[in-house]
C-alpha cells in the first residue's frame, strides 16, 4: 500500500456558534478517485479550505505527503483544486487568469496553453472570464488545479454546471487523473458520478467523517441478504414469506424487498404455494441507498415533508 | 485490500521559490484587469489635463511686470523713500523719534494699530528702479531695530519700539560694495547691527530715510497700513552732492505687489527745523503668496494631484478588495502561503507603477502649465530645476504611498467602498479642508502637520520669511511641514497600515 496522499486527523473548527468541523479524519490515497460526499454544512468545503492551509483549525492537523501545506515551497506542483469556479476576476481573460498563477510558481506561459488545450477551452481562452459559463469556469478551475501538474487534485463541487458532455468528460479525466498515479479527491452531491468515479467513499456528517471506505465495498454491505422479487401476486406472496420468518416490503408495483431469506428458499417457498412470480434476484444497492442510510442523522437541513400550499 | 500503486511524479520542473516570482504574479494580475491600468493612466492624465486648464483659465496679458529681486525672486519695492544721490563712499545717520501706524477699520476709517513690520530708517539703493540691490537699517514697529538687504536678508539689531522718550539713532556706511549699518540709544554709544556686501549699487547711489508699512496680517486675510515717522539729527558724510531731498513712492501709487495706501491716505514728508516727519506704505521685502495675489505658483499648476488621488486609491483598494469580493484570494493564498509576502509583493508593484504613472503626469504637467500660464502673462513663482525635479518626484510618490495606504486598508477591510472611504477621508478631505481660505490657520496647520494630507508639502515651492508677515497657511502654498517631512507622515500611516494588514492577514481565515 502506498504512502497516503492527504491525512486528515481530528479536524476540529468553529465559526461563531457553528462547529464546522468536529473531528473529522480520513485518508486520500494516489491512484484512486476518493468521493467526498455529504449534506449541506457537513463540511466538505471547510475541510478542503484547511487542507489548502486557508482557514485555520482548533484543533487537528492536515498533511500533504506528510507536510502541513503551508510549508510547501510551490505548493501547486503538490496540490491542485478548485474550491469555487466563481474565484476569478471576470475583467481578466481566462488565459490572463492562468498566466499570474503561473507566474507566481514560477512557471512558463508555454504550461498555461498546455493545460487550456487539456481542458478544452483554446477557443476561449482569450475571453473575459467574466462572461463564461458556469461549466467553463469549472473547466477554468480544473486547469488552474493542473498547472503545476501536481500529484493531488482536490475538487470541490467540479459536476456543478456542466452539461452532460462536460459531466461524461469530466468523469473520464478524473478516471485518468488517478489512473496516471495521482490522488483525487472530489466533493460532489451527485449520486451517480461519484458511483461511476469514485473508487474510495468519504460521507462528511455533522463536521466528521460517518464512513470512508471502498465505494464497493460500501455497496455490497448495503446489498447484503436482500433480495428482489418480481410478482403479480404481491399479497399473497408477501403472506407466505412473511409466514417463514422474513422481512418483506413492497418497493414498487410489483416488486417485493425481501430480507432473513436466502433466495433458494424463497424459490422452494413460492413454488409450494403456487405463487406465481417472474424473478427472483440478489438485490444490488445504489450509492444512493447507501448514503441515505449512512446520513439519516447527519442531515441538518431537510425540507419539511408536507408543505402547506397557501391558498 | 487496495492495491500498490505508483503514486504520480510530476513532469513540470520546479522552479526557484522567489520572491520576484511573486512581483512577477501580481505585475500580471495587475496589467490584466483592464480598468486598473486605465485608472493609472487617468490619474496622469488628471495631472496633466488640470495643468492645462490652470495654464488658460486665467488670462493677465498686459498686467505691469512683477519687481523682480537681484536674486530673481518676486519682490515688494514699494515704499515712501526721501532720496539724494551719494557718489562713491560716504555715511549717513539720523535720529527715529516716532514710528506710528495705522489701520482701516471701515472705509475712510483709519484707526491706530500696530504694524509689527512696519520700517522707518535709512537705505542706500542703486536707483529708484523697483527690484533694485539695497541695504537699509530701520526700527520696526515691533520687531526692534534691524539691518536688511537684497529683500531676503535680516539682521536683528537692539530690541524696543521708539517713542520721543526712547529714540534709535541709526547709522549706515557705505564702502565700495561693503555696507555697515549701526544703531545707539544716545547718539553716541554705537553699536554696529549688522554688515553687508551688495553688489550693483554702481558708483552713484540714491540715499535716504524710508517709511514702509506692509499690509497687516489679519482675520486670514490682509488689510492695507500706513506708518508716519519722526526723524532728526540727519547728517551725512563724502560724496553728497548736497542738493534737495526729493520724496516720492517708489514704484509708484500700484504696483503687482503693492495693492496702494488705504483710502483717504497717501505718502508725504515735511520738513521743519530739521525734522522729518515720512508718511508711507508697503514694504521692501520679498512677495509672499498673498502680497502677490495675481500669481501661480507650482501646487497652482499640479491641481489635478486631487483628482488623480482618488484614481489611485480606488484603484489601490481594488487591487486587494476584488479579489476578496470574487475570492480569487483562496487561489492566491493557496499559491503563496507565506501571506506576508503576497502583500508586500502587492505593494511594490502598485507603489511601482503608480509612482511611474505620476512622475510621468507631473512631469509632462509642470512644464506645461507653467508655459501656458506665463504665456498668459500670469507671473509664475520662480523654482529652480532641482525644485521642479523634487516636486515631480515628491507628487508621483505621494500618489503611489496614497495608493499603497488604500491597498493595505482594502486588505484590513476586505471591503473596497469602506477602504475608499476611509482612505479618502484621511488624504483628501485634510486637502478639502485647508483649500478652504477662511479655515483659522491653527487648525489648517495641525491638519498638515498629522493627517496623510501632510503629505501635500512636497508640491510646497514657496519660501516663508521671517521678516514679512503673512498667511503662511496651506491654502496660500505655505505648509507646515518640510516637502519630504509631509511626506513621510503619509509614508507612516503607509507602513503601519500595511503591517497591521500583515498581522491580520496572517490571524484571520482568507
Ligand atoms: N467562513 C465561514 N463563516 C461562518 N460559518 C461558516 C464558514 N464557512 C463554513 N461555515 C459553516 O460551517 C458549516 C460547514 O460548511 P461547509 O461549507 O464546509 O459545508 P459543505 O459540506 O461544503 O456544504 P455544501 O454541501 O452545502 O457545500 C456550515 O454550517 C457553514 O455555515
Ligand atoms: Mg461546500
Amino acid at each position: 500500500m502506498s504512502a497516503p496522499a492527504i491525512v486528515v486527523a481530528g479536524l476540529r473548527k468553529r465559526y461563531g456558534a457553528t462547529l464546522a468541523l468536529d473531528g473529522m479524519s480520513f485518508t486520500v490515497r494516489p491512484g484512486v478517485v476518493t468521493g467526498f460526499m455529504g449534506p449541506n454544512g457537513a463540511g466538505k468545503s471547510t475541510t478542503m479550505r484547511v487542507i489548502l492551509g486557508l482557514d485555520a483549525v482548533d484543533e487537528g492537523t492536515a498533511l500533504i505527503e506528510g507536510k502541513p501545506y503551508h510549508s510547501l515551497r510551490h505548493p501547486l506542483n503538490h496540490v491542485g483544486s478548485l474550491l469555487d469556479a466563481a474565484a476569478l476576476h471576470p475583467s481578466r481573460s481566462a488565459r490572463n487568469h492562468l498566466l499570474w498563477l503561473a507566474h507566481s510558481q514560477g512557471l512558463a506561459a508555454r504550461r498555461v496553453d498546455q493545460v487550456i488545450e487539456q481542458v478544452g477551452l483554446t477557443s476561449a481562452a482569450r475571453r473575459k472570464a467574466g462572461g463564461y459559463s458556469l461549466g467553463m469556469r469549472q473547466r477554468l478551475g480544473i486547469a488552474a488545479a493542473l498547472l503545476g501538474d501536481p500529484p493531488i487534485i482536490m475538487l470541490d463541487e467540479p459536476f456543478n454546471g456542466m452539461d452532460p458532455d462536460g459531466i461524461i468528460w469530466m468523469r473520464g479525466f478524473l478516471r485518468s487523473l488517478a489512473a496516471q498515479g495521482r490522488a483525487v479527491l472530489v466533493s460532489s452531491h451527485l449520486m451517480s458520478e461519484v458511483q461511476d468515479t469514485a473508487d474510495h467513499l468519504v460521507v462528511a456528517g455533522r463536521g466528521k467523517a460517518i464512513a470512508d471506505a471502498g465505494v464497493a465495498d460500501l455497496i455490497a454491505a448495503a446489498s447484503r441478504g436482500r433480495v428482489t422479487l418480481r410478482t403479480t401476486a404481491g399479497t399473497h406472496a408477501m403472506r407466505v414469506l412473511a409466514h417463514a420468518g422474513a422481512t418483506v416490503a413492497a418497493t414498487g408495483r410489483d416488486t417485493i424487498a425481501v430480507s432473513g431469506l436466502p433466495a433458494d428458499r424463497i424459490v422452494t417457498l413460492l413454488n409450494q404455494s403456487a405463487v406465481p412470480f417472474s424473478e427472483v434476484s440478489a438485490h444490488r444497492a445504489t450509492l444512493e441507498d447507501v448514503y441515505l442510510e449512512l446520513t439519516r442523522e447527519a442531515v441538518e437541513f431537510r425540507a419539511a415533508t408536507h408543505t402547506e400550499v397557501p391558498r | 485490500m487496495t492495491p500498490t500503486v505508483t503514486p504520480y511524479r510530476p513532469s513540470q520542473r520546479v522552479g526557484r521559490d522567489g520572491f520576484l516570482q511573486l512581483l512577477h504574479a501580481e505585475w500580471t494580475k495587475f496589467r490584466t484587469v483592464r480598468g486598473w491600468t486605465v485608472g493609472t493612466v487617468v490619474a496622469a492624465l488628471m495631472v496633466v489635463l488640470f495643468a492645462l486648464l490652470a495654464g488658460v483659465s486665467s488670462n493677465q496679458k498686459g498686467a505691469p511686470a512683477v519687481p523682480i529681486g537681484p536674486g530673481g525672486e518676486p519682490v515688494t519695492d514699494s515704499f515712501y523713500f526721501l532720496h539724494q544721490p551719494l557718489a562713491g563712499n560716504g555715511s549717513i545717520t539720523v535720529s527715529v523719534s516716532a514710528l506710528k501706524s495705522s489701520i482701516p477699520k471701515g472705509p475712510g476709517d483709519l484707526q491706530p494699530g500696530t504694524v509689527p513690520w512696519a520700517k522707518a530708517g535709512l537705505i542706500i539703493k542703486q536707483s529708484t528702479h523697483q527690484g533694485s540691490p539695497y541695504a537699509a537699517i530701520m526700527a520696526t514697529g515691533s520687531h526692534g531695530v534691524r539691518m536688511q538687504d537684497t529683500y531676503i536678508n535680516d539682521t536683528a539689531g537692539p530690541p524696543g519700539p521708539v517713542s520721543a522718550e526712547s529714540p534709535r539713532w541709526l547709522r549706515l556706511d557705505r564702502s565700495g560694495d561693503a555696507i555697515t549699518g549701526y544703531a545707539s540709544t544716545d547718539g553716541t554709544k554705537w553699536t554696529k547691527v549688522g554688515h553687508a556686501q551688495v553688489s550693483g549699487l554702481g558708483s552713484t547711489a540714491q540715499v535716504g530715510l524710508f517709511v514702509a508699512s506692509p499690509p497687516a496680517a489679519w482675520g486670514g486675510g490682509t488689510a492695507g497700513s500706513v506708518s508716519t515717522a519722526v526723524f532728526g539729527d540727519l547728517r551725512v558724510q563724502g560724496g553728497w552732492t548736497g542738493g534737495e531731498w526729493t520724496g516720492e513712492q517708489l514704484g509708484g501709487a500700484h504696483s503687482p505687489t503693492f495693492a496702494g495706501y488705504p483710502e483717504s491716505a497717501s505718502g508725504s514728508f515735511t520738513q521743519s527745523g530739521g525734522r522729518f516727519t515720512v508718511t508711507g506704505a508697503g514694504d521692501i521685502a520679498p512677495a509672499v503668496r498673498d502680497s502677490l495675489p495675481t500669481g501661480g505658483h507650482l501646487r497652482d499648476i499640479l491641481a489635478g494631484t486631487f483628482a488623480a488621488l482618488i484614481a489611485v486609491i480606488v484603484v489601490g483598494a481594488l487591487f486587494i478588495t476584488a479579489e476578496y469580493r470574487n475570492k480569487m484570494i483562496h487561489l492566491t493564498l493557496a499559491a503563496s502561503p507565506r501571506r506576508s509576502r503576497v502583500l508586500v509583493a502587492k505593494a511594490i508593484v502598485l507603489w511601482a507603477v503608480t509612482f511611474v504613472a505620476g512622475l510621468v503626469g507631473a512631469i509632462l504637467a509642470a512644464p506645461l502649465g507653467e508655459r501656458l500660464a506665463r504665456g498668459n502673462g500670469v507671473y509664475i513663482f520662480p523654482v529652480s530645476s532641482s525644485t521642479e525635479l523634487r516636486v515631480a518626484l515628491g507628487t508621483a510618490a505621494l500618489l503611489a504611498t496614497a495608493s499603497v495606504l488604500a491597498l493595505s486598508v482594502g486588505a484590513i477591510f476586505r471591503h473596497s467602498a469602506g477602504a475608499v472611504t476611509t482612505v479618502i477621508v484621511a488624504i483628501v478631505l485634510p486637502y478639502i479642508l485647508t483649500a478652504i481660505p477662511f479655515m483659522p490657520a491653527s487648525v489648517a496647520n495641525w491638519l498638515a502637520t498629522v493627517t496623510p494630507g501632510a503629505a501635500f508639502a512636497v508640491q510646497q515651492t514657496l519660501v516663508q520669511y521671517d521678516q514679512v508677515a503673512s498667511n503662511y497657511t496651506p491654502y496660500y502654498g505655505y505648509y507646515p511641514l518640510a516637502p519630504w517631512a509631509g511626506l513621510a507622515v503619509l509614508a507612516g500611516y503607509a507602513v503601519v497600515s500595511l503591517a497591521v494588514a500583515a498581522v491580520l492577514l496572517h490571524r484571520r481565515d482568507a
